[in-house]
């Protein structure tokens, strides 16, 4: 499969051996952003999460994950690399495998290419990650970019601060886990790269998207009615037949989401935030700067709501209807963020 | 959020590691600052990651007393519940939740034992023969 037709002439790629690792806050937009600047595209972390309208608000009380209701600050995995195609006319190159051995074969035949590849992972047995963090989440990112001497594969894991060294054996097994978003092995890098990219109607549609899938879609499970849904049913905790500890491990999922899984602070709004920045500066609308200030706000709403569940979670306190109240106040900022981008 | 506001509370849970935060700096200008974690976010995966230790505990006292299949153990201690290892082992829910039980894992072929074993990064024989 080493055929390689790559129209790469949209940018001047890095000569081989020479990829730099930068540090982000999210998995996937990191990946995007460190496989566009090697191939020669320059387009920041907050760049490739805001122009794939990856921010999102869902809570699904009916769908559980680990017993708890399924709560996202971002799209599905996968989100990014393809909102990134359409939104820059990218073409990127995907394989996943039926064959493990064809799958290892193909990233080693990469790398000794000097072709940095993005990788679809299981956390879980990725061995340079603190144990605590090693959860079962089958759709985390990364990049390798090489091996050394000894066989072990170089990877760019972006949440990480430097590059780190991962085995063969363990990485392989992260590869080809089953499950839910099983990675089958996936490997992709980018076919065709862009020519110039038009920012300005770029962001204007990804910032449009966003906004009107948070305002207005129809279901209360979804954007800032979502928010709001999960804030009535957080202040009406402990149900009955829900017990107080159900209630703080419920509370501490919703936290998790939002600050453990990579999210730059406050579930990607600074992310975001600093996106909706880099989009004034582009294009010199203030309205972006406007929304910047606004989700900045939101942001620190939704720390300030992590922080009191965190009291709660410590049976510090058990006032409910104030973390209701707080995320409200996250729905309010939010909806009037969406209101100045729709 | 601004750079002074960054949490630096040295998680226990990142063990030395920073993750990336976007915050504001002096000019009003997002730019990305490592943290060493903070203690609300601390909170909450220590009462996952407990949560989890709890039920693998509860689920080893019941397999030593003949009440369960040593699956539910292995299963709590690998952070996973029987929906989610239903679907890193493929299969059906019903089957797992079957496993659980002594009698009938006693009775599992080599096959499906494999496939557990290999979701819990173990061998076939030290999961029969956990005693």
């Amino acid at each position: 499969m080493m055929d390689d037709p790559r129209d790469l002439s949209g940018g001047t790629p890095r000569p081989a051996g020479t990829f730099v690792h930068r540090h982000a806050a999210h998995c996937e937009s990191g990946v995007m952003s460190g496989l566009l600047r090697h191939y020669g595209l320059d387009v920041s972390e907050a760049m490739a999460f805001g122009l794939a309208s990856a921010l999102v608000f869902v809570y699904l009380p009916f769908v559980k994950v680990g017993g708890f209701p399924l709560v996202a600050y971002r799209m599905a995995p996968g989100t990014i690399i393809s909102g990134l195609e359409r939104a820059l006319g990218l073409r990127m190159h995907r394989r996943r495998y039926r064959n493990q051995d064809q799958g290892r074969a193909d990233l080693n035949a990469h790398l000794a290419a000097g072709r940095p590849v993005g990788l679809q992972v299981s956390v879980y047995w990725l061995p340079y990650f603190p144990p605590e963090m090693r959860f079962h989440f089958n759709a985390h990112n990364l990049i390798a970019f090489g091996r050394n001497d000894a066989g072990d594969y170089r990877l760019s894991d972006p949440v990480f601060e430097e590059p780190v060294l991962c085995a063969g054996e363990p990485l392989h097994k992260a590869r080809f886990v089953r499950g839910l978003f099983a990675p089958k092995g996936l490997i992709y890098y980018p076919r065709r790269m862009p020519g110039r990219i038009d920012y300005a109607p770029a962001i204007r549609r990804a910032t449009r998207k966003t906004a009107q899938r948070m305002l207005r879609t129809p279901l209360p499970y979804i954007g800032v009615r979502g928010i709001r849904t999960l804030a009535r049913r957080l202040a009406a905790l402990p149900q009955a037949g829900n017990d107080l500890r159900y209630a703080r491990l419920f509370v501490a999922q919703v936290i998790r989401m939002q600050e453990e899984i990579g999210t730059g602070g406050g579930g990607f709004r600074f992310l975001y935030a600093s996106f909706l920045q880099e989009a004034a500066d582009l294009t010199g609308e203030r309205r972006y700067d406007q929304a910047m200030q606004r989700m900045t706000q939101a942001g620190d709403a939704w720390r300030q709501f992590a922080a009191l569940g965190a009291t709660l979670c410590r049976a510090k306190s058990s006032d409910f209807p104030a973390l209701g109240s707080a995320l409200e106040e996250c729905a309010r900022l939010e909806e009037e963020t969406y209101r100045l981008l729709a | 959020m601004r750079h002074d506001e960054v949490p630096q509370d040295a998680s226990a849970i990142l063990q030395g590691e920073r993750k990336a935060l976007y915050a504001l700096d002096q000019d009003g200008r997002y730019t990305v600052v490592p943290s060493s974690g903070w203690g609300a976010e601390e909170t909450a995966t220590a009462m996952a990651v407990a949560a989890y230790a709890q039920a693998a505990a509860e689920a080893l006292a019941r397999a030593r007393a003949g009440q369960a299949s040593p699956i539910e153990y292995h299963m709590y201690h690998h952070r996973l519940d029987s929906p989610t290892l239903a679907q890193e082992t493929g299969l059906w829910h019903w089957q797992v939740k079957r496993h659980l039980r002594p009698g009938p894992f006693a009775r599992l072929r080599e096959r499906t034992l494999r496939r557990y074993a290999e979701v819990f990064g173990m061998t076939i024989d030290e999961l029969r023969d956990w005693r």
